[in-house]
């Protein structure tokens, strides 16, 4: 919704910097005003595409969303379409629901450790990239395959090589003379499991937006702290990585609302189980729509509200950081 | 200006950032708002149809084309009653909110088939006729596949065939362990052949305890078969039956993977080799074919002896109400058609169903030995939503499975877990 009212206002404002200059003269007013007037009109026209693609689209879902959020939905109430209004009554259901302190809880974890190694890995992988090498180029390429892959894919496969009895790792574990884990199936596992997964898919991310990042800064700064006797881990943490600060802010919060959405990898390999154990709001909130023979939407529109609320707490603090920094 | 541009971009990201989340939540919120416009664009066809002599049919069988016999069937039926069908098959959780979305939008489809544990959740959303007012032919189905249709005293459909669940067995993995399958009469002689099985070195059974409603289906006949009542989850019948699944994980009779088993992977571990015996359902007949070992069906002993009674799976012939109900003459010649005598022996050899009617069963058998201990199955079974459960049982059946996974992965040991189950659901259905 926030988009929709926002992206008008450059163009208004466009508009009215163009106001700004005073008219050549005073003798021939009305022309300009005309002039003016067709301008804005033609400003509009060209606006529109993208005012009504955000309005049918973006704004309208929300607002679905919302209003599904606020209302006592039934099958019987969603087919003739008379939901009665009840407030903050699916809120109050999520919350005091059983199931949402863990979900809340597991939702930051998997996010706070995804995020944590897929940034430290996909920095150490571009800074390692940053020195062209023979091949350098094709082990990169390498690197972007969990990214290439399609999710059902890279996440069945997962699925298969962590399966208890079956499964790949345990074949090794049991090589190297160690217990088999129960990966998938226990309850102090699945959720280490579905974050080691995303990790794994997250890493190409980090690693290509911090690697041109890196090639944005100039070599200079760097050989005038290698003349000054810096060290290589000097020069890493306080010239390279302060520069990068900007590319780091954004990767970090494009990674976590990405991560706080992540709902494939999990149902696929764990669907949420066993008993919650994996489950993160964005599954809850599948699982409350759809995971039922009688889906409750309200609920699930809940949740799915609340995530998109977590998200934008998060730009808005990453806005205001921004800008101190910008002032200072 | 640095700054100004610098806060303008972090702005545009914060955005970004909405938008990328918004678009789950909208994802999630899907059937009231992006698939209702691809869903109007579809059922605008079939309104359209309506005026033409058209009647549209709408089927879970998204694996059948056009040059298929079912899809000959119904051009057939449809040729019968003097109209032209139009069909569309979907995928089978897709085909419940379509349906659901197509009645909001006025424009059901005049034929819908549709699984039989959902039957109930469209009646109570008024979205299927009774067939009082259909006029559709009940009497000939076996009562117990027609219960899963049939709320409050009323009919909303007709089973177009069931399948249901049963043991399959390795005849060469059982022979190895020195076991005979006919001794496996109850409980108690299933788990010593399976501990024969474990001690001869190979596994002993597998079934899918999956987080979803296909795990409480393939729980249910162990928890029917001691007696228990969904009304009541935690009695002690209950709790012997989520005993029974929890020791043979335990003792490594079964596999720990069957706490993440689809009936497909579950199926998959079975072809290995490896398993003597696996639950699993009519429809896996063909790949049990193709298996490359030896294979045999005994039906699932209650916990006391006998066959315990399966859940039915299968679809309801069902007919959604029309604002023209002048439609409902047609429409019902095209469902007596597809669920006649002779029609429903080649529907249900076509589907891998067994038959709802006695004679169609008997048939059946005739034909193929095979499906005997099918039949016996299928009549044994009982339907999810029946004993008046209705829209009731989703709302038992998800505690109940979340039980079975606590207990299965030892977070929770059997009576607790259902305990907590029945709480749940208690509150859940009050």
């Amino acid at each position: 919704m926030n988009h929709a009212t926002q992206t008008p206002s450059p163009s208004v404002s466009g508009g009215g910097r163009k106001r700004v200059p005073p008219p050549p003269s005073q003798g021939r007013r009305r022309a300009p005003a005309r002039r003016r007037w067709t301008g804005q009109l033609a400003a509009w026209a060209f606006l529109a595409p993208v005012v009504v693609y955000l309005l049918a689209f973006y704004a309208y879902p929300l607002y679905r969303n919302v209003d599904l959020s606020l209302r006592n939905y039934t099958v019987r109430s969603f087919v003739q379409g008379n939901a009665p209004f009840t407030g903050f009554a699916n809120y109050t259901k999520v919350f005091e629901n059983a199931t949402f302190g863990p979900a809340l809880w597991h939702t930051m974890v998997f996010t706070v450790v995804s995020l944590v190694f897929q940034f430290t890995i996909g920095l150490a992988l571009a800074v390692f990239f940053t020195r062209n090498f023979r091949l350098s180029a094709t082990l990169r390429a390498l690197f972007l395959v969990p990214w290439l892959l399609p999710l059902i894919v890279s996440s069945s496969t997962w699925s298969w090589m962590l399966n208890s009895d079956s499964g790949v790792v345990n074949a090794f574990l049991h090589m190297v003379g160690l217990g088999p884990v129960n990966w998938l199936t226990s309850p102090d596992w699945s959720l280490w499991s579905v974050t080691i997964a995303n990790v794994w898919i997250g890493i190409p991310f980090n690693l290509v937006v911090l690697y041109s990042g890196l090639q944005a800064i100039p070599s200079h700064i760097n050989e005038a702290a290698q003349l000054d006797g810096a060290t290589n881990w000097q020069r890493f943490w306080r010239v390279t990585f302060p520069l990068l600060r900007p590319v780091s802010a954004i990767t970090l919060l494009l990674g976590l609302v990405y991560t706080l959405k992540v709902f494939d990898i999990i149902w696929i390999m764990t669907k949420g189980g066993p008993s919650d154990s994996s489950t993160t709001l964005a599954t809850w909130s599948y699982r409350l729509g759809f995971g039922n023979l009688l889906p409750s939407f309200g609920p699930g529109a809940a949740v799915g509200n609340l995530l998109i609320v977590m998200a934008l707490v998060f730009g808005l603090i990453y806005i205001r950081v921004q800008r101190r920094q910008g002032l200072s | 200006m640095e700054s100004r541009q610098l806060g303008r971009r972090s702005l545009r990201a914060a955005l970004l950032a909405v938008t990328m989340v918004g678009g789950v939540a909208a994802c999630t919120s899907a059937p009231s708002t992006s698939d209702s416009a691809a869903d109007a664009g579809a059922s605008a066809g079939a309104s359209q149809a309506a005026g033409g002599g058209t009647y549209t049919i709408w089927d879970p069988y998204p694996q059948f084309d056009d040059s298929s016999d079912w899809v000959k069937l119904l051009t057939q039926c449809g040729t019968d009653a003097g109209v032209t069908v139009k069909r569309t098959g979907y995928d089978t959780t897709d085909l419940t909110n379509k349906a659901l979305l197509a009645a909001q939008q006025g424009n059901s489809p005049d034929v819908l088939i549709v699984d039989n544990p959902v039957v109930s959740t469209l009646a109570d959303a008024g979205v299927l006729t009774t067939t009082e007012e259909s006029k559709l032919d009940t009497s000939a189905i076996s009562p117990n596949l027609l219960a899963a249709g049939q709320i409050g005293g009323k009919t909303y459909g007709v089973p177009i065939g069931a399948n249901t669940l049963a043991l399959f067995y390795n005849k060469e993995v059982l022979k190895k362990a020195g076991v005979d399958a006919e001794s496996v009469k109850d409980w108690a002689s299933l788990t010593a052949a399976l501990e024969k099985v474990k001690a001869a070195g190979k596994k002993g059974i597998t079934f899918s305890a999956i987080g979803t409603e296909e795990g409480s289906f393939q729980f249910l006949p162990w928890f029917w078969g001691s007696g228990a009542q969904l009304t009541k989850l935690d009695s002690a019948e209950g709790v012997a039956a989520l005993s029974l699944w929890t020791d043979w994980v335990k003792k490594g009779y079964a596999p720990n993977s069957v706490i993440n088993n689809t009936q497909t992977t579950s199926w998959q571990e079975f072809a290995t080799g490896d398993f003597a015996f696996a639950e699993n359902g009519t429809w896996q007949l063909g790949n049990a074919k193709k298996a490359g070992f030896t294979y045999g069906i005994i039906p699932i002993p209650a916990k006391d002896g006998g066959t315990a009674p399966a859940p039915t799976g299968g679809e309801f012939v069902s007919m959604p109400v029309q604002q023209d109900t002048g439609r409902y003459a047609t429409t019902q010649k095209l469902v007596t058609c597809l669920t006649s005598t002779d029609n429903s022996y080649t529907t249900d050899t076509t589907l891998s169903y067994i038959a709802p009617t006695d004679a169609v069963q008997t048939k059946q058998v005739e034909q193929n030995a095979e499906l005997k201990v099918w039949v016996e199955a299928v009549k044994a079974a009982k339907g999810r939503t029946s004993d008046n459960l209705g829209t009731k049982y989703p709302k038992i059946s998800e505690p109940m499975w979340k039980a079975m996974q606590a207990a299965l992965s030892g977070s929770q040991p059997p009576q607790e877990a259902l305990t907590e189950a029945q709480t749940a659901a208690a509150s859940a259905t009050q």
